[in-house]
């Protein structure tokens, strides 16, 4: 209480608080405290935001089981685990990176985030060539879409060697495989956007971290960007298995 | 662990009364977790990765979903927990990011509830 009387009433001159504490906080770990927590009411909402995907998900993979275990056997888990790997990495050098802000390390730490900054554009490099397959055959949602890969699952020679045992569906239930990549555009295409946002942020963060803005002591917008990175790691960790993983043996 | 840190927690607080000098402030705020803890998550998470990949090429029948969503929440929870701090961190921290999940898991709980019983009766 006395620190913001303080505050009030010349802290300017008196410089008992750091520069970046904002006047409308009795201290700076109130000013840390309340940050962070608004941080993580934001990442509650976007949990709420994919927890509804995933929740539809869920619910008409169990409507149209045979479509979507067919469906998803399009995706190539060579790719989907070297993603996941990248991603998994990406959150490492960004975590070593709130830690050289924290240290005062100021080249360590615009080499971490220029490491997190490439690790997110190889991610986004690998999704561009898993959906440009999908566009090359047809499995994007839409006037072109094809059943092909599923009325006739040997038409497909790459996945049928993968998949022998895939049976050909009926039209009734391979309309259905629309869906679910309707789902799998729709969740894997707004994460790959959080990452476009998380890398443009990126960029201005190394930006001003050369500058050395980060290594004064004041790190909340590196920690607070760190939890939102995090975050879209954990969406990919539970992305990865729903639609690469769980189908392969149904 | 958590009963140490309280205590440091408690001892930087009262530092911070005595002396609000600069360098004392910042360095109560944050708990700074050693680049050791994060290179043995790191290491852990990809380990797991290889794992989940593995055992989906086991023929499981229906526990090939379970286990694989095991090990993700199980990941999340390293992430949750030591790359975004939350073991170290304040109590109000720990009791959002713990009610929020529990909104979520009752809201899916909910839903699925009223899915799987819509057609009672007339299967």
């Amino acid at each position: 209480m006395s620190d913001s009387t303080v505050t009030v009433q010349g802290a300017h001159t008196a410089h008992e608080h750091p520069p970046y504490q904002r006047h409308h906080f009795a201290s700076m770990e109130q000013q840390v405290d309340t940050t962070s927590f608004a941080m993580w009411l934001f990442l509650l909402t976007e949990i709420m935001f994919f927890g509804g995907l995933f929740c539809s998900y869920l619910i008409f993979r169990n409507w149209y089981y045979p479509a979507f275990v067919e469906a998803s056997h399009q995706l190539n888990i060579f790719w989907g685990t070297l993603n996941t790997g990248v991603l998994i990495t990406s959150s490492f050098t960004m975590a070593m990176g709130v830690w050289c802000a924290e240290m005062r390390k100021k080249s360590a730490l615009v080499l971490c985030l220029v490491l997190t900054f490439v690790l997110g554009l190889v991610f986004l490099g690998i999704k561009y060539i898993e959906y440009s397959e999908k566009w090359e055959k047809h499995h994007v949602p839409g006037f072109h879409y094809s059943l092909q890969s599923f009325t006739n699952p040997a038409s497909d020679a790459e996945v049928h060697k993968e998949y022998p045992d895939d049976k050909p569906l009926g039209v009734d239930m391979a309309r259905h495989t629309e869906l679910y990549f309707s789902l799998y555009f729709a969740m894997t295409g707004m994460h790959a956007l959080h990452m476009i946002i998380g890398i443009s942020l990126l960029g201005y963060l190394i930006f001003r971290a050369q500058q050395g803005a980060y290594t004064t002591g004041h790190v909340t917008f590196v920690h607070n960007f760190g939890l939102y990175w995090h975050f879209v790691d954990i969406i990919w960790i539970f992305l990865f298995p729903l639609l690469y993983l769980i189908s392969r043996h149904s | 662990m958590s009963k140490e840190h309280d205590q440091n927690q408690h001892h930087d607080h009262t530092g911070h009364d005595h002396d609000p000098g600069e360098q004392d402030v910042h360095d109560s705020l944050n708990h700074i977790v050693p680049p050791r803890i994060y290179i043995i998550i790191g290491a852990s998470l990809l380990v797991l990765t290889g794992v989940t990949v593995w055992a989906s090429f086991v023929d499981m029948g229906v526990f090939n979903p379970v286990v694989a969503l095991a090990i993700a929440c199980f990941k999340a929870s390293l992430v949750v927990l030591f790359f975004m701090h939350v073991k170290y961190s304040s109590k109000l921290t720990k009791l959002t990011v713990f009610s929020g999940l529990f909104t979520f898991a009752v809201l899916i709980a909910l839903t699925l509830a009223d899915y799987a019983t819509r057609a009672w009766g007339r299967w």
